[in-house]
């Protein structure tokens, strides 16, 4: 079964999905999306110092990733604006990254599946390591699920309930890391932000609690992979960009709905 | 033991200082009202009690396995957060869904489990806060302008609750408000705070205490005194740390 490319694919697209979903209900909560995208942007540099040291994607990226979650906390705690932060280190993380790439003229880099992900190209190695990370993330966010949320709704609740919103605030960054290392190969640094915010956006209107609501984002995102890639593979057009346009129909989709049922 | 035993407390936020050589303890089943000024460090003094604020100096001892019940001064929920009342009741442990309505029954909002955190009034709200905070049937309880954004006959109504749920559960309170004229009933003890305990004792001694109406103006009685008090008044900051305490 695992011998289709296709196949191969959809399993991809839905583990990064399962794994986006909860963690992207948080981005949201938190208004932590530029820091995913940063976070994701960063990713690029990773990718081109793992090319030149030849070592796995996954970690170089993962390696960036982490680094840049750090600096973008570290400087907010130092009292710069946090989207001032975020914009110079986003957009200046990618530029370096794409210099970075340049300079590895030995080597041919298509550099679009980097970008915009290469979820076709995913080989049983890659699914392995996608699940893995995606198991992982969804591991850290179901122990810590409690924790989370009190931190999240509030600070002082949190440490008059013996709880570290520091310790929690860890273990988001330690997430988003690991969910933009797996989400390269599939959506790529452009697009992974997309995946982690549209689909628990769309599950707003139709949640009444916030389990439900990372329960919802987990299917609509399973659902825009499946469906993106079929698309993708009808229409011939590019497979992750196919799978953000599924999601952000949703999104419309059920912002309607939610109207509709208020009116 | 004292529930809680602060001694020596000094709180800073880099350069500022705002609260120094601060002494508190807190006894069972006594209520204990913090007044001050804006920026006097009320909720430093709070936020150092539960964790949030590291002293700089200074102790601050709980008696072991001391069960806390906060009451933030405003706690928003994002409008892309959905949470029903009793979700918000769980948070902080497994409980019973009955044990959450005797919960939100003791804080005088019963029924309204089933809603969304984001369509309640601002009264009920404060209740639902206060049920969050005694479902885990703490010792002491907490409250940081509890009634901030109430009227006053609701904030009397809470205050009114306050005193029920001690009187119900025995449980410690330490509040800090700037309404002494609705809590001076309910309170054991007061305490008045500027940086430093500037004095301390029954409601009736510190509503006529020099250092109270040095900070809150000289009404009468003191009771009155915060809706009187006039703002173009200066008064020394550079008194001496520890008076007499009056009482």
């Amino acid at each position: 079964m695992l011998d289709d490319f296709m196949t191969r694919a959809m399993l991809a697209g839905v583990g990064v999905a399962f794994a986006a979903a909860p963690l992207g209900c948080f981005v949201v909560w938190r208004r932590m999306a530029y820091f995913g995208d940063a976070t994701a942007h960063a990713a690029i540099l990773g990718v081109a110092l793992s090319l030149a040291l030849e070592t796995s994607i996954f970690a170089g990226a993962l390696a960036i990733a982490l680094a840049m979650a750090f600096t973008v906390s570290f400087l907010g705690r130092r009292g710069y604006a946090m989207d001032t932060v975020l914009g110079v280190l986003a957009h200046s993380a990618l530029a370096f990254g794409l210099v970075a790439v340049s300079f590895l003229s030995g080597i041919r880099i298509d550099l679009m599946a980097y970008l915009f992900g290469d979820i076709l190209a995913v080989s049983r190695g890659d699914l392995v390591v996608i699940w893995g990370g995606a198991a992982l993330v969804v591991a850290l966010i179901f122990w810590r699920w409690s924790a989370l949320l009190t931190a999240t709704l509030n600070e002082e609740l949190a440490y008059a309930g013996g709880l570290d919103p520091r310790r929690e605030q860890l273990v988001l960054t330690l997430s988003l890391a690991i969910t933009v290392a797996v989400a390269i190969k599939v959506v790529g640094v452009l697009l992974i932000a997309a995946l982690l915010i549209i689909p628990a956006a769309a599950a707003r209107g139709l949640a009444r609690t916030p389990e439900a609501m990372a329960g919802i984002a987990a299917m609509l995102g399973a659902f825009s992979a499946v469906a993106g890639l079929q698309g993708a593979y009808l229409f011939d057009t590019p497979a992750g960009p196919s799978i953000v346009c599924v999601a952000a129909v949703l999104f419309a989709a059920s912002n309607l709905v939610g109207w509709q049922g208020r009116g | 033991m004292s529930l809680i035993a602060v001694q020596g407390l000094s709180v800073a936020y880099g350069a500022n200082t705002v609260l120094r050589g601060v002494d508190l303890k807190v006894e069972p089943g006594e209520i204990v009202t913090i007044v001050g000024p804006n920026g006097s460090g009320k909720t430093s003094l709070l936020r150092a009690i539960i964790g949030a604020a590291e002293p700089a100096q200074g102790e601050i001892a709980l008696k072991p396995g001391l069960r806390i019940g906060y009451v933030p001064q405003r706690l928003h929920i994002d409008r892309t957060l959905p949470i029903t009342v009793e979700r918000f009741m769980r948070l902080t442990g497994r409980v019973s869904r009955a044990t959450c309505r005797a919960a939100l029954e003791a804080a005088g909002v019963p029924d309204l489990l089933r809603r969304q955190m984001s369509q309640l009034s601002g009264g009920q709200f404060q209740r639902v806060l206060l049920a969050g905070a005694l479902i885990n049937r703490p010792e002491v309880l907490l409250l940081d302008e509890a009634t901030q954004g109430l009227d006053q006959p609701g904030s009397a109504a809470f205050y009114r609750q306050i005193e029920a749920v001690r009187r119900d559960t025995g449980c410690a309170v330490v509040m800090i408000s700037h309404e002494l004229h609705v809590v001076m009933s309910a309170s054991d003890r007061v305490i008045c705070l500027n940086g430093h305990v500037c004095c301390e004792g029954t409601p009736a001694v510190v509503a006529s205490a020099p250092e109270y109406r040095a900070l809150f103006g000289t009404g009468t009685g003191g009771a009155l005194a915060l809706y009187r008090h006039d703002h173009d008044h200066g008064h020394d900051h550079d008194h001496p740390q520890s008076h007499e305490a009056a009482g």
